[in-house]
């Protein structure tokens, strides 16, 4: 009962969607914003309370905090067991990602009215900001995995209109229809887990009965590993990635708050909310998702180390970080608090990561806003004209670099001690890419604040300090950033719910911050002075590799391939010819035919009595034969 | 007087207004006045029907009849062929989506010219065919109203048609008529193969038709329907029918006429002949998930936006009649949602498409861009349609394929699961298709100097498109009261099917 | 002494041939009639002979060629009438000319 008023969290956005969307265009552009903000704010207030019950409620009697529903109704029927519910569901992850979601999303709110000032369509960009917010809430709290899935497409839609919010720009057109796509491609394999799902568990619910799972024996890991293409789509898992970049094109706000660090972590949440599924049923199935995180994580940040736009860096590193996360989630060998550490590490970097991978756009954000360009050879020196902007940049580069006392350090310890412990290679392997991710972070760090500055294009405009509205939401990151790794994580949200006490795993920590530091320390070689020999040197050097990377692996050429080469040329077009000229034409030929055989009998009324005769007389002596002859 | 009676006797009223009236307005008046309170019946019988319903389920009555509202009217008496009446929930959902479509199709084809009166005439004409067929429960009456309804189609496109409008009708009314030969031979086996005294849908599904008169039946009756399904392969007709169709006509056709079929295969083939559907369904299986994916993918390449979404309705309609092959309760509900949320969006893309061309000129894809900046309106309401179309949440779209394929998948055959997977990724194509022409046409910026001026929708194009777009909206956002409506009608109908298959 | 019966009937079916040969071939609306008279006459020679020679003691035969003859002058007055007034339509007589009736 205490709960009830949590269906606020969903109405409020929805309602300021429907009175911005509908009735925007006719307010002031300051309206608009304050409505959408002022809601988001109330949602944020009723987050937090509602953490601060769910949690304050303390645990019951089996030591978990007990999951609530304080509403759930049904919303489509399909058989007696089988129906979409619509309801909330409090559990520690969802309180957790409601705090997420909702701090974000009102710092980006806040944020947007500096970044956005003065851009046509700025109710419209509020209304699909509030359309976004309720769809993800919607998503955190889905009651059943249908109505995850409902929320699931709305987040892509919200997605696919922000990312195209300047329509008229070809490349964000392209942007948004691939990410549409890319992901629709994705959900189809969700959709088909969750139909094998539905038939074989028989509920939708994330709690099924056991023997129902047990008969359906094999099913159920294909059911969760279709499941799982769908997050991957969503959490841009290669080679579903592609997508992710190519997003950017939105306004960096839209990129901080959806493609950084909300939407884009769904299919680690939706991992996560199967995971008792996964872990009991499917354990090979989460370590395949365990090496696919790795190669994702891998591929990500080599991609990251030679990209030239900030912005473009920035998405590559969120691709490694979510990676991180699932290969947190894949290596867990067991549900109890010790084996199911990862399930603790990928919540806690997900939480983590969502603070200061949004500082990081944000701050990329307010830099674009000063030099009018994502390109890292605009910038340069920008340390003197921006120091609040330099200062909060800084302390989330040293975050996801994994420098303690920042937040990632904590969350990152974690993910790698569950990496060894379920396989030292593994183990490993994450350790050198998180020495990768300082290396890249620090290199796109002195490309923008140390280094060359681009006098030429500075002196023409000055680069300035962002506003208040921006540098607020900057500051309060930053500040969460600095504290959040010191939250007992392992007391609110384990595997299977138990209270779990971080500690640090000595060995692991000092492995992982000597290797950041050996990486900073060589990004500040090679980075730091206006000259760069050594970079030059090595992309000469490796010039191929420079390029392959540079263009990402080619994936997208393969994509573009793939789409328009096979399914355009390949199968649409061919089909559409056979379609208008073998049995369009098949018809028209039974058409033809018709009126072809009916000139011909219509020939033989000549009018002319003398054919006739001849007629006459033919069939005169036909019948005469016929009747000598029977 | 019967409520259903209505459906008939207020079009044929409009007819005479029509004829009696002298000028533009009183033609307005009429059909504003005709198709309003169609609308008004419409909606008043859901209502009703529902109280009725529910008062039923309330009281606990067990044994409720199949069909309410039921009459019969001796009509000719040695062939027992009566006008009776009668309507479930399917009929009802059917009844109210073609009151709102004439509706709307009445503020669409506002500005009409030339001749007016006379393209009003047909089109009240051809929506007294598509309500009588829905109303009807005797098989004979059942096929005339669906002849009345066809032959209006020839004249409206060839008169009031654009691009190859007389090769278009032609086509379309030759093989609609071509099929409906096939449909009165497979009622004709039926009447006779029954032995039955009456044509009356109801009486007969209480007989049983011997099995080798329907394995000849059942395919005649199902392809004499299917064709209007837009079944592949004779589904040739709709793209070119749509695309010189005028707006109003393209709503009502792809979306009522088109339902015609899906609710014909169901309540006649699939209802009265159950053992030949478990028996050949599979063949007409294949042949709708070809259509499915078939159309979704041609509609990928097409480059005239009534081509498109004439191709998008090959697929959607394939849908409909997959889903009714596939023979469980959920999916044949999924199939009748699907008929309404297809009708809706149709209606809507088709209304939008000839507002768009009547200002552009052009149907090509290529030709245009940038209209949001210049038709905010109509760019928004097409984004929306859009969206409907390839099944976003909140909108009608979803409910229904959800519906659908979750509905499929409790058919356990591995055959029927492998079709059901296939089905599934027209969801995907769907988006391409969708995506591409809103980017194209929409998004951008203009280059055609002429599109600079074009000006945003007149009041009685708001009025259609907003109509539609909360009917979609509505059904999307509200899904479960329609959906408990027909899940109770398919019920028979399914339980006669799952019967057969036992035998 | 008798002629044989046959040298009529090969007679008469030369003239029934030649006649049906000209009702198809001849263009002329007049040599058409005329192949019409031929036709009617073969059949009338045809009377006549078998009268004599299966039934001499009857005159069916003979009385049916009479008539044949009567009826075949009537119809070449209307024939020529028609044709008449064909020729006064269409300025010629010619059967090419005369197919108002096709379909």
């Amino acid at each position: 009962m205490e709960f009830n008023y949590t269906i606020l969290i969903l109405l409020l956005p929805m309602l300021s969607f429907l009175v911005l969307g509908l009735a925007g265009m006719r307010m002031k552009h300051k309206v608009a914003g304050a409505i959408g903000t002022t809601v988001l704010g109330i949602v944020a207030v009723l987050s937090y309370l509602t953490a601060y019950l769910y949690f304050g409620n303390g645990r019951s009697a089996d030591g978990t905090f007990a999951p609530q529903t304080p509403w759930n109704f049904e919303w489509l029927p399909f058989t007696t067991n089988l129906h979409i519910d619509m309801g909330i569901l409090l559990d520690p992850i969802s309180v957790m990602m409601l705090i997420v979601i909702s701090t974000v999303s009102l710092m980006v709110h806040i944020y947007s009215f500096g970044y956005m000032k003065g851009e046509v369509g700025f109710q419209r960009y509020y209304a699909f900001l509030s359309l976004f917010s309720f769809s993800m809430l919607g998503l955190v709290v889905a009651t059943n995995i249908f109505q995850m899935y409902v929320f699931w497409e709305l987040v892509g839609v919200s997605s696919y209109l922000l990312i195209g919010f300047y329509y008229t720009k070809p490349e964000a057109i392209a942007a948004s229809k691939k990410a549409f796509i890319v992901t629709r491609f994705a959900d189809l394999g969700f959709l088909i887990g969750i139909l094998i799902y539905g038939y074989y568990a028989g509920t939708f619910t994330f709690t099924p009965e056991t023997k129902m799972l047990v008969a359906a024996g094999g099913m159920i890991p294909w059911a969760l590993g279709l499941m799982f293409v769908g997050g991957a789509g969503k959490s841009a898992m290669f080679p579903l990635h592609i997508w992710l970049p190519d997003a950017m094109e939105g306004p960096t706000p839209v990129s901080a708050l959806i493609h950084a660090a909300t939407m884009v972590v769904a299919g680690v949440y939706l991992v996560a909310r199967m995971f008792p599924l996964f872990i009991v049923y499917a354990p090979d199935v989460l370590h395949w998702i365990a090496y696919l995180g790795v190669l994702t994580a891998f591929y990500a940040a080599a991609v990251a180390c030679v990209q030239t736009d900030i912005k473009r860096v920035l998405a590559f590193s969120t691709i490694s970080q979510i990676a991180f996360m699932v290969v947190a989630l894949g290596v867990c060998i067991g549900a109890d608090t010790h084996e199911g550490l990862g399930y603790m590490a990928g919540m806690f970097h997900l939480f983590t990561h969502a603070m200061f991978k949004a500082l990081l756009f944000l701050g990329a954000g307010a830099i674009i806003h000063a030099v009018h360009s994502n390109e890292m050879s605009a910038m340069g020196g920008l340390r003197k004209y921006m120091p609040i902007t330099h200062i909060t940049f800084l302390i989330a580069c040293l975050a996801i670099a994994g420098i303690p006392p920042f937040s990632g350090f904590f969350s990152k310890d974690e993910i790698l001690a569950a990496c060894f412990q379920f396989s030292p290679v593994v183990g490993w392997m994450m350790s050198i890419i998180a020495g990768m991710t300082a290396f890249y972070m620090f290199r796109l760090y002195y490309g923008i604040f140390w280094g060359k500055e681009n006098k030429e294009l500075h002196a023409h405009h000055t680069p300035h300090e962002a506003p208040v509205s921006m540098s607020f939401p900057l500051i309060f990151l930053a500040a969460v950033t600095c504290v959040a790794g010191f939250i007992p994580f392992g007391n609110f949200v384990s595997s299977n719910g138990q209270s779990y006490d971080i500690h640090l795993n000595a060995q692991v920590a000092i492995t992982s911050v000597c290797i950041a530091i050996v990486a900073i320390v060589l990004a500040t070689i090679m980075y730091l002075k206006e000259q760069q020999p050594i970079a030059d040197r090595l992309a000469a050097t490796f010039k191929t590799l420079h390029q392959a990377a540079y263009r990402r692996f080619y994936m997208d050429e393969i994509w573009m391939f793939v789409t328009k080469k096979i399914i355009f040329r390949c199968i649409s077009t061919p089909l559409a010819w056979w379609d208008r000229h073998v049995i369009d034409q098949f018809f028209n030929f039974t058409a033809w035919s018709a009126q072809a055989s009916a000139d011909e009998v219509r020939g033989m009324q000549s009018g002319r009595i003398q054919s006739y005769c001849i007629w006459f007389l033919v069939g005169a002596l036909v019948f005469t034969l016929m009747l000598l002859l029977i | 007087m019967n409520i259903l009676s209505l459906f008939v006797l207020i079009p044929l009223l409009m007819l005479l207004g029509l004829w009696l009236s002298r000028n533009l307005n009183q033609v307005r008046g009429v059909m504003v006045a005709g198709s309003s309170l169609l609308l008004l019946t419409a909606i008043y019988l859901t209502v009703d029907y529902l109280g009725i319903r529910h008062a039923e389920a309330a009281a606990g009555v067990t044994d409720a009849p199949e069909m309410l509202f039921t009459a019969s009217y001796m009509w000719y008496a040695p062939l027992h062929i009566c006008y009776s009446i009668g309507v479930d929930g399917i009929s009802v959902a059917m009844l109210l989506l073609s009151a709102i479509i004439v509706f709307t199709g009445t503020f669409a084809s506002w500005k009409l010219k030339p001749l007016t009166k006379e393209y009003f005439l047909w089109f009240t004409l051809l929506s007294l065919g598509v309500f009588g067929f829905f109303i009807s429960t005797d098989l004979f009456t059942m096929f005339m109203f669906y002849e009345v309804a066809l032959i209006p189609m020839y004249l409206l496109i060839g008169v009031w048609g654009s691009g190859r409008k007389e090769y278009a009708a032609m086509k379309l009314t030759l093989m609609l008529m071509g099929a409906s030969a096939f449909l009165l031979i497979g009622i004709l086996g039926i009447y006779y193969g029954s032995g039955a005294q009456t044509m009356n849908v109801l009486e007969i599904a209480k007989l049983h038709i011997p099995m080798d008169m329907q394995r000849i039946f059942f395919p005649l009756t199902f392809l004499g329907f299917g064709v209007l399904g837009a079944l592949f392969p004779f589904h040739t007709w709709s793209p070119d029918g749509h695309a010189s169709a005028p707006t109003a006509v393209s709503m009502l056709h792809a979306g009522v006429l088109m339902k015609l079929g899906g609710y014909g295969c169901f309540r006649v083939a699939m209802y009265l002949m159950p053992e030949a559907a478990q028996e050949l369904g599979w063949i007409f299986l294949i042949l709708t998930t070809i259509s499915v994916v078939y159309g979704a993918f041609s509609a990928v390449v097409q480059t005239d936006l009534k081509y498109i979404n004439a191709y998008s309705s090959v697929s959607h309609c394939g849908l409909v009649l997959f889903a009714l092959l596939m023979m469980t309760y959920t999916s044949s509900t999924g199939a009748i949602l699907q008929m309404l949320s297809h009708g809706l969006m149709t209606a809507l893309f088709f209304a939008l498409i000839g507002m768009i061309y009547g200002r552009t000129h052009t149907r090509d894809i290529r030709q245009m861009s940038g209209l949001m900046k210049i038709m905010p309106f109509l760019s928004v309401g097409y984004v929306i349609a859009g969206l409907a179309n390839l099944g976003l949440p909140g909108l009608s779209g979803f409910v229904a394929e959800m519906t659908i394929f979750v509905g499929s998948f409790q058919n356990a055959d591995t055959f029927h699961r492998v079709c059901t997977i296939i089905a599934c990724t027209s969801i995907v194509i769907t988006a391409v298709y969708i995506l591409r022409v809103v980017g194209k046409i929409l998004y951008g910026k203009c280059t055609d100097p002429h599109h600079m001026h074009l000006t945003d929708a007149t009041w009685d194009e708001r009025l259609a498109v907003i109509c539609l777009i909360v009917a979609v909206a509505g059904m999307g956002l509200a899904p479960f009261w329609i959906s408990d409506m027909i899940n109770d009608s398919v019920t028979p109908i399914i339980n006669n099917l799952i019967s057969a298959s036992n035998l | 002494m008798d002629i044989h019966v046959v040298y009529y009937l090969v007679i008469s079916t030369i003239m029934l041939f030649a006649g049906i040969y000209g009702f198809f071939t001849r263009k002329n609306l007049l040599a058409v009639l005329i192949s019409v008279e031929l036709i009617l006459n073969a059949t009338n020679i045809n009377f006549a002979v078998f009268n004599r020679y299966l039934f001499p003691d009857v005159f069916e035969g003979h009385f049916f060629a009479l008539f044949g003859i009567g009826i075949a002058a009537a119809e070449t007055a209307v024939a020529i009438a028609i044709i008449i007034n064909i020729y006064r339509n269409i300025r010629n007589i010619q059967t090419d000319n005369i197919d108002e009736l096709k379909g």
